[in-house]
C-alpha cells in the first residue's frame, strides 16, 4: 500500500476528508458464502452501506441556484473551450462541484463564503453580482485573485486568492476525471494490455535506454500463457 | 447451530488464515473458518472495482468511504464503524483493519519479499531485539513451495540477505524508473528488479495472467494477483471440507479444565448474538493486534491472565515497518508523450533492496526504497495546484484559461516518487492491550495502543531523506516540498502507518519470554496455533506477507502431523 503524505495531493492521491469506513451489516447469512446483493444501480462495486451514503448526500441541498450559476460562470472563465476540447461546464464540471462539496464538507464554508466575497467586491466595484458583471468587469475581479500574491501587494485581495485557488483546483479536478478530460490530456490507461517496455522512439528522446543484462530477466511475452515450471536451482525452464 | 466437532477452527481469512484453510482443508481435516466481515469474491461484478473509470464515482475516486479511495478494495480502514480503538497518553497508533473474506490481501501491495539469514538472527549482529529460534534455513523449503504455490516476480541477484526464490520473470522498467535506476546507481544505491506477487506468466489452469491495468490494489477478477480469498479460501471452500462462517466476529478462545482450547465464542453479526463452535484445535489468523485481543479477552480460571498470556507478553513487542518519502519531478519527463498504455502491474517494477553496512551507520538495520509514478490514471486530486511547479521552472504560477490545460498536460508523467520502508526494532514496552473501560459495538473490550519509536527509527528516517535527496539529484530531479525537519521526526510516519503491525505473540524456545513456541503454538495451551505475523520475533526490512504465509504453510503442516498423530 501506498502510504502518501499530503503533497501528493498535487497530481495524484485522495488525501483529505475524514475517513470512516463503512463495512458491516451486509446482508449474509451465517455459515453460507452467499455474495453480497447488490442493486443494478450500483455502478462502481459499492457495498450496501455505501450506497445509502451516496443516495444521501446526493438528496441533500447545499449550494443555492445563484451560487451554483456563479460556479459555472467561473468554472468556463477556468476552463474556457477550445477547438478541440469543450468547456468546463460541457464536462459538467459544476455539477460535480455541487456533488463534492456535499461530500467532502470541508470544502462548503470555504466554497460558500468565498463566492460571497466575490459578489461584494463585484458589488464595491461595479455595484451589481458577480453574474451579472460584463465579461470585461469579470476578468478584471479574477486577473486580481488568479495570482498568489507572496509580497501581499494587494492585502485586499488575499481572500478572493485563496478562493480562486480552491474553484482552480476543484475545476481541474473535476474535468480531468472526465472522459472529455481523458481525451483532452491524452490519458492512454485502464484497459487489458501487455506491457512490453517503453516504446522505442519514446526512448529515443530520452537519456535512459534499456540494458541487455536487465532485459535478459524480464518476461518474454510470447511465453507468458506457457506454463511456469523451474529446476531444482530456480530457474525457469518455460 | 451446528453441533459437530470441527477438526479447527480458523478464525481470520486473511493471508495465514487463507494458507491455513488450504493445508489442513486438503489434508482432510474438517475446518470452520470464521470471518468477521462478509463475503467477498474478486470476480464478484456487484463489488467489482477494477477497471472502473473515476466519472463512474461522483467523488471521482475520493476518499470520502475508503482511506485510499473509492476503488480500493479495502471494507474498512484505520476505522471501522462500531469497532473503536483507544490510546495511551501521548500516543497514535494507527490500525487498519479490512472486514472482508481475505482480509487485507484483497488489496495489498503484492511486495513480497523472503527474508534473509540475517534478518532471523540480527540480535546476533548487534545485539539488539531477540533472535528468532529459527533460521533461514529451516523456512526456506516453505519460501521455495510458497513460491511455486502462490506466485512472485523476480529475479535471480545472488544477494545474501536478499535470497532468490522461483521467480516468474519480472517486467520491463517503466520510463521513470529508468531513471530511478540511473539515479540511484549514481548515488551509489543498488537497484533490481521488484519482487511482486502477480502472475507475469502462467502458473496454473486456475488463475489467469496479468493483463497490465496497475490496478491489484483493487483486487484482480482474473485472479492475476495473490488474494487469499481468491487464491485459498474460494477453491478451499468449493472442496467441500470447509464451513465458512462470515460477519461472524470472534470474542474469546474457550477452554477446559484443562486448559485446553475447546472451540470459539463468537457475535453473529446479523442478529447480534452470540454463538459458540467447537472444535479439536484453534488456529488464530485474525491479525497480529486481533488475534492479541482475542487471546487476552479469553481469560478464565486456568488462564487468568489471558490465553497464552502467562508470560504477560502478549500484545507486547508490536511494531510495525518504519516509513518515510519524498516526491520529486523530472524535467526530462515534462511534456511527455502520451501515445502509450504504462500502466504496468500494480506497483514498482525495480526497488532498491538495503544495500549498507550498519557499522559505519548511527542507526541499526536497513530499509529498502519503493519507486512510484509515470502516467497513471487520474482521479480526485488531479490538477491541485498544477500551476506551483512552474515555479521550478520560472514559469508563472496561478492563472487561468488555456494556460491551465498546458500546465496539466505539461506535468503528467513528470512527477515521481520514493517510499523508504524499514526496519524497526521491536520493544517490549510497544504494545497493544485491553482498554479496562471501551467494548465495540459487540460488547467485546477494545485494543488500546501504546507506541513509541525511539532514535533508531528516527535516525533511520533522517538517512531515508538524505538518500531521496541524493538519488533525486543524480536522476537530474528535483525534491519537492520541504525535507522534513528533526521536530518533524525527519518524516516518519505513525507506527502502524505502513500496515505492517507484527510481533505481538512472539516466538521463542522459553515460555517466559515468547507467547508461542516456534512452530506458533502457544505455550500454555498446545492445541491453539497461531499464523498471522503475531510470532514475528522481529519484522526486517522485508514486508511481512510472505513470511507470513511461509509460516503459515509451516504451522498448519505441524498442525497436520499433529492431527494425523491423535496429539490434537
Amino acid at each position: 500500500m501506498d502510504r502518501r503524505d499530503s503533497l501528493k495531493t498535487l497530481l495524484v492521491g485522495t488525501i483529505g476528508g475524514i475517513t470512516l469506513a463503512s463495512v458491516n451489516s451486509c446482508k449474509t447469512e451465517v455459515a453460507t458464502d452467499a455474495p453480497l446483493k447488490q442493486t443494478a444501480s450500483n455502478l462502481y462495486g459499492r457495498t450496501p452501506k455505501e450506497l445509502e451514503h451516496d443516495k444521501k448526500v446526493h438528496a441533500e441541498v447545499y449550494l443555492n441556484e445563484h451560487e451554483l450559476a456563479t460556479i459555472a460562470v467561473l468554472c468556463d472563465i477556468i476552463l474556457p473551450a477550445t477547438t478541440d476540447a469543450g468547456s468546463a461546464t460541457d464536462a459538467k464540471v459544476h455539477e460535480f462541484i455541487e456533488f463534492i462539496v456535499k461530500d467532502i464538507p470541508a470544502h462548503q464554508l470555504p466554497m460558500r463564503g468565498g463566492l460571497m466575497w466575490l459578489d461584494l467586491e463585484a458589488n464595491r466595484r461595479f455595484e451589481k453580482q458577480f453574474i451579472a458583471c460584463s465579461k470585461e468587469e469579470e476578468i478584471q475581479i479574477i486577473e486580481d485573485i488568479a495570482y498568489p500574491d507572496p509580497d501581499n501587494k494587494k492585502p485586499t485581495m488575499a481572500h478572493g486568492i485563496a478562493f480562486f485557488n480552491l474553484m482552480r483546483n476543484l475545476t481541474l479536478t473535476g474535468y480531468y476525471t472526465t472522459k472529455m478530460g481523458f481525451d483532452d490530456l491524452g490519458v492512454n490507461s485502464n484497459y487489458a494490455n501487455v506491457w512490453d517496455g517503453v516504446p522505442e522512439e519514446v526512448l529515443a528522446n530520452h537519456d535512459v535506454d534499456y540494458e541487455p543484462e536487465w532485459l535478459a530477466k524480464c518476461v518474454d511475452q510470447s511465453k507468458r500463457l506457457v506454463i511456469a515450471e523451474w529446476d531444482e536451482e530456480g530457474n525457469l525452464l518455460t | 447451530m451446528p453441533t459437530k466437532i470441527y477438526d479447527a477452527i480458523i478464525v481470520g481469512s486473511g493471508a495465514g488464515g487463507g494458507m491455513a484453510t488450504k493445508i489442513l482443508s486438503e489434508a482432510g481435516m474438517k475446518v470452520a473458518l470464521v470471518e468477521a466481515g462478509p463475503y467477498f469474491d474478486p470476480k464478484d461484478p456487484a463489488t467489482m472495482t477494477q477497471m472502473k473509470w473515476p466519472w463512474e464515482s461522483p467523488r471521482r475516486g475520493a476518499n470520502t468511504n475508503r482511506a485510499f479511495g473509492d476503488y480500493d478494495m479495502s471494507w474498512g480502514d484505520w476505522e471501522v464503524e462500531g469497532e473503536p480503538y483507544t490510546q495511551e497518553k501521548g500516543t497514535n497508533f494507527m490500525w487498519w483493519r479490512s472486514r472482508m473474506l481475505g482480509g487485507r490481501t484483497n488489496h495489498w501491495g503484492r511486495i513480497s519479499l523472503r527474508f534473509g539469514p540475517d534478518d532471523f538472527k540480527h540480535k546476533d549482529i548487534d545485539g539488539l531485539g531477540e533472535n528468532w529460534p529459527i533460521s533461514y534455513e529451516e523456512i526456506k523449503p516453505y519460501y521455495d513451495r510458497l513460491d511455486k504455490m502462490v506466485g512472485v516476480f523476480g529475479s535471480k541477484e545472488n544477494r545474501y540477505n536478499d535470497p532468490d526464490g522461483f521467480f516468474l520473470p519480472p517486467p520491463k522498467p517503466r520510463l521513470h524508473e529508468l531513471y530511478y535506476i540511473k539515479g540511484a546507481r549514481k548515488a551509489g544505491v543498488d537497484v533490481i528488479p521488484s519482487r511482486l506477487s502477480i502472475l507475469t506468466k502462467k502458473l496454473n489452469n486456475d488463475r489467469g495472467v496479468c493483463y497490465y491495468c496497475r490496478q491489484c490494489n483493487r483486487s484482480c477478477n482474473v485472479y492475476g494477483d495473490f488474494s487469499s480469498s481468491s487464491v485459498f479460501i474460494i477453491p478451499a471452500v468449493n472442496g467441500g471440507q470447509v464451513d465458512l462462517y462470515v460477519n461472524s466476529m470472534v470474542r474469546t478462545v474457550t477452554t477446559d479444565e484443562n486448559g485446553k482450547a475447546t472451540g470459539v465464542s463468537f457475535i453473529n453479526k446479523e442478529d447480534r448474538k452470540e454463538y459458540k463452535l467447537k472444535a479439536h484445535s484453534v488456529v488464530l489468523g485474525a491479525s497480529a493486534c486481533s488475534t492479541a485481543r482475542i487471546l487476552l479477552n479469553s481469560k478464565s480460571k486456568q488462564h487468568p491472565n489471558g490465553l497464552g498470556n502467562s508470560s504477560d507478553l502478549v500484545g507486547r513487542y508490536l511494531h510495525d515497518s518504519t516509513g518515510g518519502g519524498r516526491m520529486a519531478f523530472i524535467p526530462a519527463l515534462m511534456d511527455r508523450k502520451t501515445n502509450y498504455n504504462e500502466d504496468g502491474v500494480g506497483g514498482l517494477h525495480v526497488y532498491s533492496p538495503w544495500w549498507l553496512d550498519n557499522k559505519k551507520l548511527d542507526f541499526p538495520r536497513g530499509y529498502h526504497i519503493e519507486v512510484w509514478g509515470g502516467m497513471g490514471m487520474p482521479s480526485y486530486g488531479v490538477g491541485f495546484n498544477v500551476t506551483e511547479f512552474n515555479k521550478l521552472i520560472g514559469g508563472e504560477v496561478g492563472g487561468y484559461g488555456d494556460k491551465l490545460r498546458k500546465d496539466v498536460r505539461r506535468y503528467y508523467g513528470a512527477i515521481m516518487g520514493m517510499e523508504g520502508r524499514g526496519e524497526s526494532i521491536a520493544l517490549k514496552d510497544n504494545r497493544c492491550e485491553l482498554d479496562p473501560m471501551v467494548v465495540d459495538q459487540f460488547g467485546i473490550p477494545v485494543l488500546k495502543f501504546n507506541y513509541k519509536w525511539s532514535n533508531h527509527e528516527r535516525y533511520q528516517a533522517r538517512h531515508m531523506q538524505d538518500t531521496f535527496e541524493e538519488i533525486i539529484h543524480a536522476m537530474g530531479g528535483m525534491p519537492l516540498g520541504d525535507k522534513p525537519t528533526e521536530e518533524q521526526d525527519w518524516g516518519l510516519l505513525k507506527p502502524g502507518q505502513i500496515i505492517h503491525e507484527v510481533g505481538t505473540t512472539r516466538m521463542g524456545n522459553d515460555p517466559k519470554t515468547s507467547v508461542t513456541n516456534k512452530y506458533c503454538q502457544l505455550h500454555d495451551a498446545d492445541n491453539v496455533f497461531i499464523v498471522d505475523a503475531g510470532p514475528f520475533v522481529s519484522q526486517a526490512d522485508k514486508n511481512c506477507t510472505w513470511t507470513i504465509m511461509a509460516l503459515a504453510m509451516r504451522t498448519s503442516e505441524y498442525v497436520v502431523k499433529q492431527y494425523k498423530q491423535r496429539n490434537i
